[in-house]
Parts: structure tokens; C-alpha cells; sequence
């Protein structure tokens, strides 16, 4: 049995087993990663366009990488220089594109629900790859499933999310996924990038990045979104630095060794200084090397059933 | 519901099988044996350990192999297959390769093995042993080095087979399907 949905928009529609299955397949991708040859044919019959109108560079690269992997058919869109800047509507754009003959689509897009509305208009399976502020579901998987691996099963672990919280959708997709998988999650950062009754969403709220640290076995860093700031909700970078960044003397001043994570990219020295990312507690590369393999298990999942047409 | 083999029966041409490879296989310091995901396992485990016994030779390369993402029929499925785990922590290169399954009905699973393990390296010579060879039901020209038992089949048949480890019982039976 596939998944149970059959697009990925967020990690909100996944159900817990959706997530396992999808972790079991990525750990046969990841060793099959590791092998001289690093392809397999599974979807040689299948055509995946990414379609991003926002920029990127880890998330399609891994994308890219993934659907070649998988022995896919691999186009590319980016909304700079394509006839988005002439006016061409989104659905005019993705139609255009399923015109010739493409299985899946892989989209980013700084409207929040973009993915959503295509599923509704489209019959091809659409992986949601980041809308807006609302989700980022294969980062999440990647996360969680980096967590599993260093840490071992995610039920009871705690993990900080730390930072820009009310812009990343980063933050929401990893809240929704670590606790389906019974993990406690505590975000963190100044009040004015938290959101209001974020609590709802069973996680626990801290001002002091300090202490937050203190509790957790895993912090996941997230980036300032200073493109999605329209008005200053902290006073300037420095500040931020002082009181919100992580740097490796405090974690060297925690009792426990715990893992520091970030989905990229960094600035490097306003959330996080250079030493703590690159120390030996960061798996951040960890983190880019498992996103090939779970979007290889989630782009070989939707790839599902398909009506042999002649 | 028929019995083809029983447990005795099952026993008889393990051995039989064993020492045909050892006929040909030596002390398998050259050989390694693969056990095809996710039911040709049981099979290989039991050979492993034969081998293993009869030859003395307690370091034979033996590994499993999942070939799901090798299918032919990725999409035609009813359901997509996840996967089962592959561990081959050996290099096949230049190795002498007994593949193992259960059963041999199409060939499709052989084919899509072949391909799977030569992506790992290649192999010097691969053979192929199965426990039943339902003859006559071959869609590709693909026949086994060495088959436990023989069967003329329908394909409204289904050979099953039935291990100790996994279904309680040691059996090969025959179930017709419904039509």
C-alpha cells in the first residue's frame, strides 16, 4: 500500500503511518545512495516538472537530484525569465506544462495554499516543495527522519524549534510532524516572531533560548525570514545575535551534548555562529544528505497507480 | 487446498540441493549466496545455514536483496510495493552469485534481480535456485540452475509456500484461486 493522500501539500493531511512507510523507503534510498551506481529505474515511465517561483537552491537541487535517482524525466520552471513576468496565471502555467504529458508536479510558491489550489484543478500528483508561511512538508520529513537517525525513535525526545517561528514554514510543518510521532517540541525566540495561541498545536512556548537548550536533545535553527518581515519585529540583527543567536559556547556551557540542526540556509552569525554550525554536535549536512533519500521515498510513494494509456 | 510437499519432503530437497552446490560451489570461498525480499529469504536462510554446515566455512558472503524499485510493473501494481531491506555488505564483484527464490513462475522477478545485483557490481557468473519451478508459465526465457520441485501449473493455481520461521509450518501446497 502507497500513502494515504495523493499529493503532499503539508504533513497536517499525513497520518503516522504515512510518515513511517515513508521513512522505511528512504532507508533503502539512502543505501542505495551509498553504491557505485546511485540509480534506480523505478520511474523510468514517469515525467516531473519543478516548478518554482521562488528561489531555492537546496530544495530543488535535492528534488532534481532525487527524480534522477529515481530514473524520472526531469523538467525545470523557475518563474524569472519564464512567462510568468508576461502575466501567465499559475493554472495557466502548470496546464501548459501538463500539456506535455507530465506525471508529477513539484512546486514552490510564496503564496501560502498555492500547492493546494493546483491539486484542485490538476489530475497529476503535486508534492508541495514550500508555500508561503504555511508548510514545507519534505523539509520536515527530512528533519524528523535525521533526528531518528542520529537519536533512534523520535517517541519522547525533545526538540527545540528556535528562531523566526511565525514566518517559517519550516517551523509549522516540523511542529505537525514531530509531534505525530510523539515527540515534545518547544519553539523558541523573541515574542514578537512567535505566534499567538501557538500553543494549540500541543507545543510548549520559551522566550529564553537558553533555557530551551537547557531542555531539549535536539535544537533545529531556524533562519531570520527577513523577506517575509514587512515591518521590524526586532530591533537590528546584532540584537537578535545577542539574545536569540546560538553559539558554541553555549553549548558548551549546556550539561549535555545536544544536536544542532538547520534547514539552511544559514546566516551564518545572526542565528547561528559559525563555530556552532560547523561543530561537531551539527548534522547539518547530515540533513542534506537525507533529503535526497526522503524525497526520493515520497516522489516513489505518489508515484502510485497508473492507467496505462495508449 | 493440495499438499505438494511436506515438511519431510521439504527437508530431503534441501539437503539434495545443498549438496548439488557444493558439487559445483566448493567450499564457496568464491560464492556468494542472495536471497531474494521479500519471500525468497526464508529459503536462502535455510540453504545459508546447509551450506554453512556441510562445508565448514563459517564466512560465506550471504546477503538479501529487495528489487521492488526494479519491477516492471512499478505502476501497473494495484498498490505500490514498499520495499523490503537489502543487506549486502560484500563486494559481488568478480564473485561467483547464487541468486535464491521460492518460487519460479513468469521470470519477471528473476529479471528484475538481475538487474537489481548488477547495479551492486558484477558479478562473475550468477545461477539461479529455486525451490519450485512452475514450468510452462515462463513469460521470460529464464530457467533455474537448480529447482527443488517441479510443477505443471495453471494460472488460476497458486503455489504457496510455507516456512516454520514465518507461517508456523513447513508446507508447499497448491490453492486454486477463485475464478
Amino acid at each position: 500500500m502507497g500513502l494515504s493522500v495523493k499529493h503532499l501539500l503539508g504533513i497536517r493531511e499525513l497520518q503516522t503511518s504515512d510518515i513511517e512507510k515513508i521513512f522505511q523507503t528512504a532507508d533503502n534510498f539512502k543505501q542505495i545512495l551509498n553504491r557505485p551506481v546511485k540509480k534506480v529505474p523505478a520511474l523510468r515511465d514517469t515525467t516531473i516538472a519543478n516548478v518554482f517561483f521562488e528561489n531555492s537552491t537546496r530544495t530543488r537541487l535535492s528534488f532534481e537530484l532525487a527524480e534522477k535517482r529515481l530514473g524520472a524525466d526531469v523538467v525545470n520552471f523557475s518563474a524569472s525569465g519564464s512567462s510568468v513576468s508576461k502575466g501567465e496565471t499559475l493554472l495557466d502555467t502548470v496546464n501548459n506544462l501538463l500539456a506535455m504529458k507530465i506525471d508529477m508536479v513539484v512546486m514552490r510558491h510564496s503564496a501560502s495554499g498555492a500547492p493546494w489550489f493546483l491539486s484542485q484543478h490538476i489530475n497529476a500528483s503535486v508534492v508541495n516543495a514550500g508555500d508561503g508561511i504555511n508548510e514545507h512538508p519534505t523539509q520536515a520529513l527530512l528533519d524528523a527522519y535525521s533526528i531518528r537517525e542520529k537519536h533512534g525513535d523520535l517517541k519522547g525526545k525533545r526538540i527545540a524549534l528556535l528562531g523566526d517561528i511565525m514566518h517559517s514554514r519550516v517551523a509549522l510543518s516540523n511542529i505537525y510532524c514531530l509531534t505525530k510521532m510523539g515527540a515534545e517540541v518547544t519553539v523558541a525566540g523573541p515574542p514578537t516572531l512567535i505566534p499567538k495561541n501557538i500553543q494549540s498545536l500541543g507545543v510548549k512556548v520559551e522566550y529564553d533560548i537558553k533555557k530551551a537548550l537547557e531542555w531539549c536533545d535536539v535544537a533545529n535553527v531556524l533562519r531570520i525570514q527577513l523577506e517575509r518581515q514587512n515591518k521590524p519585529l526586532f530591533s537590528t540583527l546584532r540584537e537578535y545575535a545577542l539574545y536569540y543567536g546560538v553559539s558554541k559556547s553555549m553549548l558548551d556551557s549546556l550539561e549535555k551534548n545536544i544536536t544542532i540542526m538547520h534547514p539552511g540556509p544559514i546566516n551564518r552569525g545572526v542565528e547561528l555562529t559559525s563555530d556552532a554550525a560547523d561543530s561537531k554536535q551539527s548534522i547539518i549536512l547530515g540533513q542534506v544528505e537525507n533529503g535526497v533519500a526522503i524525497r526520493m521515498a515520497v516522489i516513489y510513494l505518489l508515484s502510485g497507480t497508473r492507467e496505462m494509456t495508449v | 487446498m493440495k499438499t505438494l510437499l511436506t515438511s519431510k519432503d521439504i527437508h530431503i530437497t534441501l539437503q539434495r540441493l545443498t549438496h548439488q552446490l557444493i558439487e559445483n560451489h566448493g567450499n564457496f570461498s568464491d560464492t556468494a549466496i542472495i536471497g531474494i525480499q521479500p519471500r525468497g529469504i526464508y529459503l536462502s536462510d535455510r540453504i545459508y545455514s546447509l551450506v554453512t554446515q556441510l562445508t565448514g566455512n563459517n564466512n560465506i558472503s550471504y546477503g538479501k536483496l529487495d528489487i521492488t524499485f526494479y519491477r516492471d510493473d512499478v505502476h501497473q501494481s494495484a498498490n505500490i510495493h514498499i520495499p523490503s531491506q537489502t543487506t549486502i555488505d560484500f563486494s559481488v564483484e568478480d564473485k561467483n552469485v547464487l541468486l535464491i527464490d521460492d518460487v519460479l513462475y513468469t521470470g519477471r522477478t528473476i529479471r528484475s534481480a538481475m538487474d537489481a545485483l548488477i547495479d551492486y557490481g558484477r558479478p562473475k557468473k550468477m545461477e539461479l535456485l529455486t525451490l519450485i519451478d512452475r514450468r510452462f508459465s515462463r513469460e521470460l526465457p529464464i530457467q533455474p540452475d537448480y529447482a527443488g520441485f517441479s510443477v505443471d501449473t495453471i494460472t488460476t493455481q497458486r503455489v504457496k509456500v510455507l516456512w516454520q520461521e514465518k507461517d508456523g509450518k513447513d508446507e508447499v501446497a497448491l490453492v486454486d484461486m477463485p475464478q
